[in-house]
């Protein structure tokens, strides 16, 4: 091997043919990365053009955010993803940087509200329950300004309702918030309708503003005449009526809830906008019950005990209620060192509106305090009084009554006070315990002692005459036997002869008695038809017979 | 100095790829045919250089989406969820299977990677015509011919579960357009070896030994 190769003759060796040459001039194997570059370039630019904005929001706690996992859903279509998850500067919240999609750029306005869904179990109901196992995702509630912005602050709660709902909010006014925490169910006829969407401490304290949201097609029912009232749990109360349990559902016994109807004597009205106030009434009873325009201040001044009457009790005009107790107290005159009990109550004229047979002649109601005194003094004279009556024996509970008493004694109203004094007459049971307690003292003072000696002494007389008379009897006895037969005898005859001459069929005695009796039953007859027209006509006893028409 | 080992190309000698009948060329190698069968015979493979460099930068231009875009969609009762390479890395990373990780790395990541780097160093050797270790870059060119197909692996892997989990709404899994890209690299850096001639590596060698003695 020692010969270097390329001496070496390879004689057989054949020559290779010639190939025509290729036209190409240009390579097709450079088309290969040509359109690599292009699909490459074509998903960088589509990429570049599909990403959509980064955005900022900032979360009270990061609980289960997750860079790269946690999506931003809206109607649970995913319209982003969250980049990074980071504390804020100040410590005090998460700020978490999403990336959105191309399309979701009209969410991204001044009132659009973001929030972490994650599973809530509330007495209402159990939401998020996908999110157990998912891990939370955020949602979005996109809001209808047209002022862009990009860095968000996520709601802590979940939103009861969203933007797209259709319906309306209102605003109700109440003393205190009861039990109509957010998501507690607002009723229609009993028909879950909407919803607390909001409850807010009014800024002096005073009261509590409860935003409720009623889904349309309900939220037509809500007219300015609609009255709100509280449908919270079961409602029990005591009255001088009974016990009154009223309740929405079981829902709302377990959680609150608002009811609201129109009341069915008033007018529909126009539909109430958004946002409108209405006042949040405590029980449907109190709702429903007619505006009172007119207000009346009056006193009474009661001197025995006011046990039993409550503040709120009705003030009732012959069982017809006109008012209510408003305030009960104690009074000490200084001069006479008397107590009374001035019980204050609003009287509301309006419901005594009597149906006049001729409205033109109805006077007009009283305007000014001095003309409702004057109205006062009349009817006062004429017996108007004041009087504590027990409305409910079972549960002692006390109503004022009002009443005209035509005997009553003429009382002078105190000159010009406010409240207008009326004055009032010892109610129907003090009364009545007053009789009882005379009686009793009466019969206190009965000397039973002596009267036991006095029923003894009569006995023992009694004793002695029943002694005596039987004594006379048996005198009698013997004596009389004898006289007695011969009496009988005598008599026999005189009948015999009486029965010949009287109870013969033609005796005229017999014929007289008949007449009689004749005369007897027709004067009957008369007495029965007398008896018959006074049933009929009892006036005519004083008036007369009228004549027949 | 001993001279050059004579080569086949030196004495005008071709082999068919096709019959392997050994002939004779003359000036022009580059068209000529095998005067038995008829196919294309030449003394190197025919653009070899701009060929390997046309699919290396192909392969280059898909290595950037096939790890940026998905590789695979698992939607299950939870969401859907989309991975790419990196993020199956990290996933098995901290969660605790590093050595699956450390797999995927190197076959998926670290693997197509160096192919590409290695097969850039050869190209541009052999164009330069430089005479630097040659052995050394031989047995480069062998590795990445046999590791090559290795990096297939992925794709098998995705392929085999797309097929597999497919329980309509608990769970599925959907091949991403990454899939797709790295397909491509994988392939495209293995056509790019294949058309590579490893005989270049050696052609400066013999040039200069036998211009030396000239």
């Amino acid at each position: 091997m020692g010969e270097p190769p390329h001496r070496i003759e390879l004689p057989d060796i054949p020559e290779a043919v010639a190939a025509p040459k290729s036209a190409r001039s240009i390579q097709l194997v450079w088309l290969i990365p040509l359109t690599a570059v292009l699909i490459g370039g074509w998903i960088a630019v589509k990429t570049i053009l599909e990403r959509g904005p980064t955005i900022t929001i900032s979360f009270k706690t990061g609980e289960g955010l997750e860079a790269g996992k946690t999506k931003i859903k809206y109607k649970d279509i995913e319209i982003g993803l969250i980049n990074s998850v980071a504390l804020a500067p100040d410590r005090n919240r998460v700020v978490a940087t999403a990336q959105l999609e191309k399309d979701a750029e009209t969410f991204l306005v001044e009132d659009t509200r973001f929030w972490a869904v994650r599973p809530q179990v509330t007495a209402s109901g159990v939401s998020g329950l996908s999110t157990l196992l998912s891990g939370p995702f955020i949602a979005v509630d996109p809001g209808k300004s047209t002022q862009k912005r990009r860095e968000f602050v996520a709601l802590d709660v979940p939103p009861i309702v969203t933007r797209e709902e259709p319906g309306r909010a209102f605003v109700l006014r109440a003393a205190d918030l009861g039990s109509h925490d957010v998501g507690v169910p607002v009723f229609f006829r009993r028909l879950p309708v909407g919803e607390v969407v909001e409850r807010e401490l009014d800024k002096d304290g005073k009261g509590v503003s409860i935003k409720v949201f009623v889904r349309a097609p309900y939220d037509q029912y809500v007219t300015t005449n609609t009255r709100f009232w509280s449908a919270s749990g079961i409602d029990v109360s005591l009255e001088a009526t009974g016990i009154q349990v009223q309740t929405e559902s079981l829902v709302s016994i377990l959680i609150g809830g608002i009811a609201f109807q129109t009341r069915p004597d008033a007018e529909v009205g126009p539909a109430a906008d958004a946002n409108h106030v209405f006042q949040l009434f405590r029980t449907r009873a109190e709702a429903m019950r007619r505006p009172d325009l007119d207000v009346v201040h009056l006193v009474f001044v009661f001197k025995e005990s006011v046990r039993g009457l409550a503040v709120g009790a009705p003030v009732e005009f012959r069982g017809v209620n006109v008012g209510e107790v408003i305030r009960i107290g104690v009074e000490l005159d200084p001069l006479t060192f008397t107590m009374t009990q001035p019980v204050e109550a609003y009287f509301y004229p309006g419901r005594m509106r009597v149906q006049a047979r001729d409205p033109a002649k109805l006077p007009p109601l009283p305007k000014t305090q001095a003309e409702w005194e004057k109205r006062a003094q009349v009817f006062v004279e004429k017996g108007m009084r004041g009087q504590l009556r027990t409305g409910s024996l079972v549960t002692g509970q006390k109503y004022v009554a009002l009443d005209i008493f035509p005997d009553a004694p003429k009382v002078k109203l105190g000159s010009s006070k406010t409240p207008i004094e009326i004055p009032t007459m010892p109610g129907g049971f003090e009364e009545m315990e007053a009789a009882v307690a005379s009686i009793l003292k009466k019969l206190d003072k009965v000397q039973y002692e002596q009267i036991g000696a006095d029923v003894r002494k009569a006995m023992a007389t009694l004793d002695e005459v029943l002694k005596s008379a039987d004594r006379l009897v048996q005198r009698l006895d013997a004596e009389l036997v004898g006289e007695t037969r011969s009496t009988l005898q005598a008599a026999r005859a005189a009948i015999e002869r009486a029965e010949r001459s009287m109870l013969a069929a033609d005796a005229p005695l017999q014929q007289d008695a008949r007449d009689a009796l004749r005369e007897l039953s027709r004067a009957a007859e008369a007495l029965r038809a007398l008896a018959d027209y006074l049933e009929r006509h009892p006036e005519s006893l004083i008036r007369g017979k009228q004549e027949q028409p | 100095m001993s001279r050059a080992p004579a080569t086949a190309a030196s004495m005008g000698l071709v082999v068919c790829h096709a019959c392997g009948l050994l002939s004779r060329t003359g000036p022009h190698a580059h068209d000529a045919c095998c005067p038995r069968c008829g196919a294309r015979v030449h003394r190197r493979k025919p653009d070899s250089v701009s060929r390997t460099w046309a699919l290396l930068i192909a392969a280059m231009v898909l290595y950037i989406p096939a790890n940026v875009l998905p590789m695979m969609y698992t939607g299950s009762l939870f969401g859907t969820q989309s991975d790419t390479i990196m993020s199956g890395v990290i996933y098995f990373w901290t969660s605790g299977s590093w050595y699956l990780a450390l797999i995927i790395f190197f076959a998926s990541i670290m693997v197509p990677m160096l192919k590409m780097i290695a097969l850039v160093l050869l190209l541009v050797t052999v164009q330069r015509r430089l005479r630097w270790q040659p052995v050394q870059r031989t047995r480069l060119y062998r590795l990445v011919e046999v590791v090559g197909r290795w990096s297939m692996l992925d794709i098998f892997v995705v392929a085999i579960i797309v097929a597999l989990v497919q329980l309509q709404a608990l769970a599925t899994i959907l091949p991403g357009p990454g899939a797709i890209a790295f397909g491509g690299v994988v392939v495209l850096t293995m056509f790019s070896a294949m058309s590579f001639d490893p005989r270049l590596i050696w052609d400066p060698m013999s040039e200069e030994h036998g211009r030396a003695p000239a």
